[in-house]
């Protein structure tokens, strides 16, 4: 397997993933290690491991990550009502062992992970916003690929997971963690990527108005923005504009207008790109 | 443009150790790689075909940590791969410039040895003699960069280093008001201890605590090194590189036309590669100074990622902006809505008779929770005690 089978097989699944971004999936893949995505919002960094597991046929197990996230929401946790329910039912004579089996046991994410009979993708989304002592137990996970559960024992990983790790700079990742991964930085598309990108997803799309379409998104891009439109964003803004029955941007400006609110999503960016500005962003896009 | 490919010495041993004198270039331009990278890096060549941009690709993914690592990779790669054969002579020009020169004038140069060796003796010789490898350095260094070397020395860098801790600890040290449940603390957490009493028949024999929590405070530097405030760059960028050593979660910016982060580059753990490392992002240092557009651009970007409500904002500028004051006014005001706190140090302050009359320094006075005067380290050392009651 090569880079190369890597970014034609994402391509299948309808992303397209840029040189860069395909080695270091392939180097992920064929060295078994956990892949670090940082980049802004909006870029494709969770639609990768989508994109990943849809081509590999294999289950996607996401671990969205918080403020507060802790091990017994990310790994595992005993089902309490159930072991109460049970000591209740047999009368308070119950075996203690097997309170504490697989039975009355939660998986969570990270748990689950390991257990699966094919390798999954793990997506640990936005570790970034997770807390370090958090961070810090991933990566006991992330080299052992084992979780030691006291009752039970230690529980050793089945298939190893494909796992990638996504950020966007909420805080700085410790160096233990950076090390342990591999890295890609994943940044907006160039013109021609993203027209390929909005092709690909939107195949009837008429050719005139999808190079406009990226135009336009292109040069908003370089506007003083507080939150730039993501390839998501252009996305829904071309299916606003396809369901709007919109044949060419600059034609109606009160619809271009409208059709804005994909794209722009804050009171002072909508306010920075008036009628006037959007216009010209237009006309330079036709 | 590219040059051709390295050649290799005949008697060079192979792939494997240029693979590893590679990872040792990187090193030297401040990556931050172990032996473990090396062995990734080889597996990693294993499962590629040999093509340039397919090495060069794997290594990258495999060597890089960080946006900004991400981002210089291609030109370290280019000076180790395609310079024609002589290693680390010719990396990223202006980042070893200044490392060739102290080597070359090692003969003359009081203490002018290898800088990982002897940093002490080359900082001593700087600040009090100035001897010939300074001046060495000076003449080979791009005249539009100024080596940051020159103006700080380990010295002062160590003793910024205590200043800053001193001054990170009297603003971290904010206990939160609500209690939490701890294993030590010094309130007894009556709901818990009744609660694990159960499983002692009633008697409360384990004692559950609470304890308020510590918030720590982050802290952000901001330092103007425009040529207004060069007389003070040499405290305020020691006082910068001593905050990156003591405190883990502080942040560090340089700014005068426009704004660069260089808390990656501080926290080094080499403090003269650290500085040699701001040197090369600090481009335009001495020039003049936009102090609107900088604090504007690191509202709007940096602070919307590193700034909260527990973050303090520091300053250190003497405000002559060459644009209109509004600007600082609207970035501070911007800025304060994050619910960070800001102080302004201003050198000029501790002059007799000085009054804030530069159109951005009076914008900014209303958003400011601290305005204060600082010139020195030890004027930096004395704000403890209000930045503590602030």
């Amino acid at each position: 397997m090569t880079a190369e089978t890597v970014q034609s097989g994402l391509a299948t699944q309808g992303y397209v993933a840029s040189s860069d971004l395909a080695m270091a999936l392939h180097l992920a893949l064929a060295l078994g290690r956990p892949l670090l995505l940082e980049g802004a919002a909006g870029v494709g960094k969770t639609e990768v491991a989508r994109a990943l597991a849809a081509w590999k046929g294999c289950d996607l197990i996401r671990l969205q990550c918080y403020e507060g996230l802790d091990a017994a929401q990310a790994i595992y946790e005993w089902n309490y009502p159930r072991q109460l329910l049970a000591i209740r039912a047999e009368g308070g004579a119950t075996d203690e062992a097997r309170l504490f089996s697989e039975t009355y046991l939660l998986e969570r994410p990270l748990l689950r992970a390991i257990r699966q009979p094919v390798a999954p993708v793990l997506l640990i989304d936005e570790i970034d916003r997770a807390d370090e002592e958090f961070e810090a137990y991933l990566l006991e996970i992330l080299s052992d690929f084992a979780i030691t559960i006291p009752e039970l024992g230690t529980l050793r990983a089945t298939t190893r997971p494909m796992v990638i790790l996504t950020a966007n700079g909420t805080r700085d990742l410790s160096d233990a963690l950076r090390r342990r991964c591999l890295y890609a930085h994943v940044d907006y598309p160039d013109t021609a990527t993203e027209l390929h990108i909005l092709t690909t997803r939107h195949p009837g799309l008429n050719a005139h108005l999808a190079a406009q379409i990226v135009g336009f998104v292109q040069s908003l891009r370089k506007e003083e923005l507080e939150k730039k439109p993501g390839i998501a964003e252009m996305l829904d803004f071309a299916a606003a504009l396809a369901g709007l029955g919109v044949a060419d941007l600059s034609a109606n400006p009160a619809i271009l207008q409208a059709a804005l609110a994909t794209l722009l999503k804050t009171q002072s960016d909508r306010a920075t790109i008036t009628t006037e500005v959007a216009q010209r962003l237009a006309g330079k896009a036709a | 443009m590219r040059g051709a490919v390295t050649r290799f010495a005949a008697r060079d041993p192979g792939p494997v150790a240029r693979i590893a004198g590679f990872m040792g270039h990187l090193r030297a331009n401040g990556f931050r790689l172990g032996i473990a990278e090396a062995e990734t890096a080889l597996a990693a060549l294993a499962t590629t075909d040999t093509s340039e941009p397919a090495t060069r690709r794997a290594l990258k993914s495999v060597c890089c940590g960080s946006a900004e690592d991400w981002a210089r990779f291609d030109a370290v790669f280019d000076s180790y791969w395609r310079n024609g054969g002589r290693v680390r002579t010719k990396a990223v020009p202006s980042n070893s410039t200044p490392t060739k020169a102290t080597r070359e004038a090692e003969g003359t140069a009081a203490g002018g040895g290898d800088k990982a060796d002897a940093p002490d003796s080359i900082g001593d010789g700087e600040a009090d003699t100035g001897g010939e490898g300074r001046l060495i350095a000076t003449r080979v260094a791009n005249l539009r960069r100024r080596d940051l070397r020159e103006v700080v020395s380990a010295d002062d860098i160590r003793l910024a280093e205590t200043v800053a801790r001193r001054i990170g600890a009297a603003l971290r040290d904010r206990r939160s008001r609500r209690a939490k449940a701890a294993a030590k603390g010094a309130k007894i957490d009556l709901r818990r201890t009744l609660r694990a009493s159960l499983s002692t028949g009633g008697e409360p024999f384990r004692l559950k605590k609470r304890r308020r929590p510590d918030r720590p405070v982050r802290i952000a530097a901001l330092v103007d090194v425009s040529g207004s405030m060069q007389p003070y760059a040499r405290p305020f960028l020691a006082f910068l590189a001593g905050l990156m050593r003591a405190d883990p979660a502080a942040d560090a910016y340089l700014f005068h036309t426009r704004l660069v982060r260089v808390t990656e580059a501080l926290r080094d753990e080499d403090p003269f590669r650290a500085l040699n490392r701001i040197t090369l992002l600090a481009d335009g240092f001495g020039g003049g100074s936009r102090i609107g557009a900088a604090l504007h651009h690191f509202a709007t970007t940096h602070a919307r990622a590193h700034v909260d409500g527990r973050s303090v904002v520091m300053i250190l500028s003497d405000g002559y902006d060459s644009a209109p004051g509004s600007e600082i006014g609207a970035a501070l005001d911007r800025l304060s809505k994050r619910g960070c706190r800001i102080l302004w140090l201003n050198p000029l302050k501790g002059w007799r008779d000085y009054a804030p009359v530069a159109a951005g320094m009076a914008a900014a006075l209303p958003h400011l929770d601290l305005f204060a005067p600082a010139a020195t380290l030890d004027d930096l050392a004395a704000l403890e005690t209000e930045l503590a009651t602030l």
